[in-house]
């Protein structure tokens, strides 16, 4: 019996299996970490740390959900993004400086057209942001298809760049006026702000809208259009050559360009709502956490909203680690430890299948 | 020379160790056809655990064996995903570095900013005493001669020896290897973990010799990245290799020099420019534009100079070889 064949459950149980074994391991890891160290917190109080990260006296709370969704919305926008460069092929490292580019170009429509009324000018600055992403995109882009310069250290050298940008930017011409730290920028104009719900539930609607549109129009330009296809077919030569690459066009391009204008878009929420002005580390590592997240659902875009969730409610509990004395760095170390287990076991269910398969094979 | 230049130059050296450690292991890897992308977070989980073992120890030696095992666990990971469940390196790789990275800033709080044992200041007798170059080359730690014997036993290895031309066949034809009795996947995981091993060193070498202690975030972030460019900017050839380190460590010192200078140059203008020249770097060796400067010149010269200055990746580099 192949796979293909076997019912439902079983399919699904056995492509859970990753995710049960890599949360086993986890447990263990901890389990290890509490005995030969002098860190108290075992899995218990991890899992605790959890709970208490979205509930308030036992019950669900609201403003707690309200903060997993606030920073869920960038990290979707970044991961649709990046199944589209994926599928082309393309390791997009550089969305990290995407982001942050994204996030400069809204605050700086923000400082510039100040006196605009809110209707005109928080259009205006996320347009701004989708076009400085996918400016910055563009150029790692153009740096692989015309220059043969390979698009992980085009793109790393990049986000390293658009990190002195920002520390330029806040220590020179947006400095807070009343300050001389450079720390972080004056506040970003009231008129940019992008409009909360309601205090209990503080998320922006119209940042979830552009992340729900995000979703269903990259789903249907993968699976539903010519210009999906082409990618794919351009993403399978193009894995070929990995290193001094081959020249893999403009569709390549198109990729690059939309996964930087969703990644600017992801920035501009982070200035124009989360945070209200421009710090030195505003993108908060969403860039590479959308890499891990497209990686463990194998770039299926379907799954990406909620595993996004998911490193999104580990990434929450890190703000409740410090009560149990864990560094909040654990967080990713989580993340990674779960990306890199359910890779393995993938690849194991994988070889054991394969083995059966060819044991059959010769038993008849 | 005045005094000035001399401990800027000593200062490159010293500076440019660890980049020529890690980029020569990551050579040795990628010679045998095998990606290690996981380097900006190996050495930083090396760096951390060879300082934190000598710190417990007080044996840096002890460190650096403890941070040589770190990159050499981290490798045999790639190599075993690759090649025992045929993974992709470079998803394993960049899984590894984010990682690798968090893991040495989360194991590495109760060390941070604590003092402790470094490598044993040692200027090599007689040589050390030459003028100029004694005091440049030959005025340090163990660790930075054995980055010189590393790039000649690396170039010796590699192009002089028969097990080394076996790895070169491993990297550039591994079907034609394998028909010669040669164990591609063996070598190859072979040369994985040695290189590991080496980008462990390199990590230690941060901690222990160039600037003792921990720190977070740790000062040699992003070197990891700069390494791998340093290895496609190098040829795969040792000795262009280091001559890529020591350019990258040399913008380096020579940006520590202008800060203690009255020269008006923005900060974030000089810790960007490594990532420019690496950018620019990688735009010389792969846009073909050397290549077209060498057709400008003599046919007689063309072909020598091509031998030396040309950057053609491994040929199976990053592929997985089935034996079937």
């Amino acid at each position: 019996m192949t796979e293909s064949q076997a019912p439902l459950w079983a399919r699904l149980s056995s492509r859970a299996l990753p995710i049960f074994g890599a949360l086993a391991v986890i447990t263990l890891l901890l389990l290890i970490l509490q005995a030969l160290t002098p860190i108290e917190a075992g899995p218990l109080e991890v899992l605790d740390a959890f709970i208490r990260s979205l509930t308030a006296r036992g019950e669900l709370s609201p403003r707690k959900l309200g903060n997993v969704v606030e920073f869920w919305i960038p990290l979707v926008l970044v991961s649709m993004g990046l199944v589209v460069t994926f599928r082309a092929g393309l390791w997009n490292i550089g969305v990290e400086g995407q982001i942050v580019m994204g996030g400069l170009f809204a605050a700086g429509a923000a400082f510039s057209l100040a006196d605009l009324p809110p209707l005109l000018l928080v259009p205006l600055c996320l347009i701004a942001a989708m076009i400085g992403g996918a400016l910055w995109a563009l150029l790692a882009g153009v740096l692989r298809t015309r220059f043969g310069v390979n698009e992980i250290f085009g793109g790393v050298a990049l986000n390293a760049l658009a990190n002195q940008i920002t520390l330029q930017l806040i220590a020179g011409a947006w400095r807070p006026r009343d300050s001389d730290k450079a720390q972080y920028s004056r506040d970003i104009p009231e008129a940019a702000m992008l409009p909360g719900i309601d205090r209990a539930f503080d998320i922006s609607l119209l940042a979830l809208i552009l992340a729900g549109v995000a979703i269903v129009v990259v789903l249907l330009l993968l699976n539903g259009t010519r210009w999906g296809l082409n990618l794919k077919a351009t993403g399978h030569n193009a894995r070929s050559a990995l290193l001094l690459g081959v020249p893999v066009g403009a569709s390549a391009l198109g990729a690059m360009a939309l996964c930087g204008g969703l990644a600017g878009l992801a920035g501009s929420q982070r200035i124009l709502f989360t945070d209200g002005l421009v710090t030195s580390q505003f993108s908060g590592g969403i860039g590479f956490i959308g890499l891990l997240v497209v990686l463990l659902v194998g770039m299926r875009g379907l799954w990406v909203p909620l595993v996004a969730l998911l490193f999104t409610i580990i990434l929450n509990a890190g703000t409740q680690f410090q009560f149990i004395q864990l560094d909040s760095s654990l967080t990713g170390v989580l993340q990674g430890v779960l990306v890199l287990l359910v890779m393995l076991f993938s690849g194991a269910r994988e070889r054991w299948l394969h083995h059966r398969q060819q044991r059959k094979a010769k038993a008849i | 020379m005045d005094d000035q230049l001399i401990n800027i130059l000593r200062t490159l050296v010293a500076t440019a160790t660890p980049l020529t450690i890690a980029a020569i292991g990551e050579t040795l890897t990628e010679r045998a056809g095998v990606i290690n992308l996981s380097l900006d977070g190996s050495l930083a989980l090396a760096a951390m655990t060879g300082f934190g073992v000598a710190l417990l120890s007080s044996s840096p030696e002890l460190g650096l064996l403890a941070a040589m095992a770190v990159g050499a666990a981290v490798a045999s990971i790639i190599a075993f995903a690759n090649i025992g469940l045929r993974l992709d390196q470079v998803a394993i790789g960049f899984v590894l570095t984010l990682l690798a990275a968090d893991l040495a800033e989360f194991l590495g709080v109760p060390i941070a900013g604590q003092p402790g044992p470094g490598m044993p200041y040692w200027p090599l007798p007689i040589l050390s005493e030459i003028p100029i170059i004694g005091r440049i080359f030959f005025d340090h730690n163990a660790l930075v001669y054995f980055s010189y014997v590393l790039v000649i036993g690396t170039w010796f290895w590699l192009f002089r020896t028969r097990a080394g031309l076996a790895q070169r066949a491993v990297g550039e034809r591994p079907a034609a290897a394998f028909a010669r009795g040669t164990r591609v996947n063996r070598q190859r995981v072979l040369y994985t973990v040695a290189g590991g091993a080496l980008v462990g060193l390199a990590g230690a070498a941060y901690t222990l010799s160039l600037r003792v202690g921990w720190t977070t975030p740790p000062s040699m972030l992003g070197d990891g990245w700069i390494a791998l460019a340093i290895v496609i900017f190098g040829g795969w050839h040792p000795f262009r290799v280091m001559l890529g380190a020591y350019l990258f460590a040399g913008l380096k010192a020579l940006a520590g020099a202008l800060q203690g200078t009255d020269i008006a140059i923005p900060v974030t203008l000089l810790n960007g420019l490594p990532w420019l020249l690496m950018i620019a770097t990688l735009l010389v060796v792969s846009s073909g534009g050397v290549e077209r400067l060498l057709r400008l010149l003599p046919r007689r010269w063309q072909t020598r100079l091509r031998s030396v200055l040309r950057s053609d990746p491994p040929r199976a580099l990053g592929t997985r070889f089935d034996e079937g």
